[in-house]
């Protein structure tokens, strides 16, 4: 009885939880975008499920490299990185600069990574890219 | 709002705390059964068995066995400080129940020689005089032969092989995929002639016995290797052979000439016998073993068919499929095992990451049959099951990296992920 009791209020306790901490909902096609954009240019080295590789590629999964600040993560798909330790390990293959990609893109991407794999994070808008790119030299 | 939102919190954690302990009970009866792990965990040809020598030792890459029996392991990361490990086995039951550790530095290669033991970090190369117990005598002062070699994280690993007139071979890999002028960036490109192959992307000769030897005092064997982990000097013919790791990201870098499944099956892993002045091909060629002939790369106007300045390039004598990443080669000479292993090689491959999104492949130890310091058929897989449930580089189980042969017979491999080596005999049952 005292169980049920309180699993009542547990799963109440989960939803008004859930309404006041609830970040503003990725809309679907942003989603989908970055999807398309890590498929294309990130799932070969991070792989399907952000797992990455031992050694060589940082996995994408809970990490604050993904989940953290916006600036340093935009920064680094803009002009990549090499050699530098992620969580406590070294990984040996290069990230390339893409600076190629459209702010939409990066700004999709990133989000697509900080809302996937387990991930939960805010959204990054593409005037946001916008201004981080403008004051990288 | 704050105040009410920390109340609730209490009562979520009361409520999940009556429901844990549930759980957690059910969870603890389940975790007794352990299942009984046959041969270490990996699958074996009929007539074949496995030991564990010893678990979580640290990321084992090569290994090698001194006259005893002693296992010396070189691993990449130090562990308590120190990056070698010998492992003894005084009951002979398999299992190593000593094991001392030294060197503080980590790295891949390691071998024996003529009463030496040399290993190497990313980008030295030491030898320690081994005593009659085929202990090191100066664990913390060992000679530097080899010093100065260009490490620029990837492909910076140092693999390391003797023949039998006073030379050490050690693999100097590309830090690069293809060349490029930014290093797997979409559109960047490959210079014409590459310039990293006067430093890297081969194979250099030095002597066993110079202290201090750099470039000035090395030979370039042999150029155009993307990468080396694998090599070994083939005594029945008293020459060197190497796997190398061929070039990734095809369809990635080149979307418009290469599908996911051709980017995944594509190029081939080489197996080279190498003679001194070849010239493998990287990066202007690679060899696509579905057509049987070396290519131009895509950076250097290939088209997927066009052989151009490939056609006069030396060619694999084996060709397995993309991505394997075989990072030991051991040419097997004991007597322990059936004749067909005699003088054939075994490759272990580490497994693949840029099959994906195609499933990876890899993750065994294949066994390649030989005659006349050639191939004499196609291989077969030897030991597998490393990966556990699954063939992905993070998740899988163990990455088998290193073969050594013992004085027995026997075949040790080594796994870099958890740290476990296995020792490998023909029991005929």
């Amino acid at each position: 009885m005292r169980k049920s009791f309180l699993l009542i209020t547990c799963a109440g306790t989960l939803l008004l939880m859930a309404a006041q901490t609830k970040p503003k909902p990725v809309p679907k096609k942003v989603l989908e975008n970055g999807k398309k954009v890590y498929d294309t240019y990130c799932l070969p080295c991070h792989q399907q499920d952000g797992s990455g590789v031992p050694n060589m590629t940082p996995g994408l999964v809970k990490t604050t490299w993904v989940t953290g600040d916006k600036k340093r993560l935009v920064e680094l798909i803009i002009k990549g990185m090499k050699g530098v330790e992620v969580d406590g390990e070294t990984y040996d293959n290069v990230m390339a600069a893409h600076d190629y990609l459209t702010d939409q893109e990066i700004a999709d991407v990133t989000t697509y990574i900080r809302n996937s794999f387990g991930n939960k994070a805010s959204l990054i808008a593409p005037a946001e890219v916008k201004a981080i790119r403008a004051k990288i030299k | 709002m704050k105040r009410i939102g920390g109340l609730l919190s209490a009562l979520l954690l009361t409520g999940f705390t009556v429901w844990a302990n549930d759980t957690t009970q059910v969870k603890l009866r389940r975790g007794k059964r352990i299942p009984a792990e046959v041969n270490g965990g990996i699958t074996l040809p009929a007539g074949f068995k496995a030991v564990v020598v010893a678990d979580t030792v640290g990321r084992a890459r090569h290994i090698v066995t001194a006259a005893n029996g002693d296992l010396y392991v070189m691993l990449f990361r130090l562990k308590n400080g120190k990056g070698i490990l010998r492992l003894r086995d005084t009951n002979k039951d398999g299992v190593a129940d000593q094991v001392t550790s030294f060197g503080n530095y980590a790295g891949t290669g390691i071998t024996i020689k003529d009463g030496y033991l040399y290993a190497s970090s990313n980008k030295e190369v030491f030898r320690y005089k081994l005593n009659e117990q085929q202990e090191v005598i100066n664990p913390e002062s060992p000679e530097r032969i080899i010093t100065g070699l260009i490490d620029r994280n990837t492909h910076n690993t140092k693999s390391l092989v003797l023949d039998n007139e006073g030379n050490i071979y050690v693999n100097i890999g590309a830090p690069s995929n293809a060349c490029q002028i930014e290093d797997r960036k979409k559109g960047s490109p490959s210079p014409d002639p590459c310039p990293l192959l006067d430093s890297v992307g081969g194979v250099w000769q030095f002597k066993a016995d110079k202290l201090n030897q750099s470039y000035p005092e090395g030979i370039r064997y042999a150029t155009g290797i993307r990468n080396i982990m694998g090599l070994d000097w083939n005594q029945a013919t008293n020459s060197l052979y190497a796997m190398q790791h061929g070039r990734d990201n095809l369809n990635s870098l080149f979307p418009e000439l290469y599908n996911e499944d051709e980017s995944a099956e594509l190029p081939a892993e080489e197996l080279f016998r190498i003679n001194k002045g070849d010239d493998f091909g990287w990066p202007y060629c690679y060899f696509d073993w579905q057509q049987n002939k070396k290519v131009l790369a895509p950076e250097y106007g290939g088209d997927k068919k066009k052989e151009g300045r490939c056609a006069d390039k030396k060619k694999p004598i084996y060709a397995f499929p993309g991505h394997w990443a075989p990072n030991a080669l051991l040419f097997y000479t004991g007597n322990q095992f059936p004749e067909k292993y005699r003088n054939g090689a075994f490759v272990a491959f580490h497994g693949s990451w840029n099959r994906a999104p195609k499933p990876q492949a890899g993750y065994f130890v294949v066994f390649l049959p030989f005659k006349d310091g050639m191939p004499s058929g196609d291989y077969e897989i030897f030991a597998d099951g490393f990966a556990g449930g699954f063939r992905e580089p993070a998740k899988s189980l163990y990455r088998p990296c290193g073969l050594a042969q013992g004085p027995d017979g026997s075949l040790y491999i080594s796994d870099d992920k958890k740290g476990r080596l296995w020792k490998v005999m023909y029991t005929n049952k």
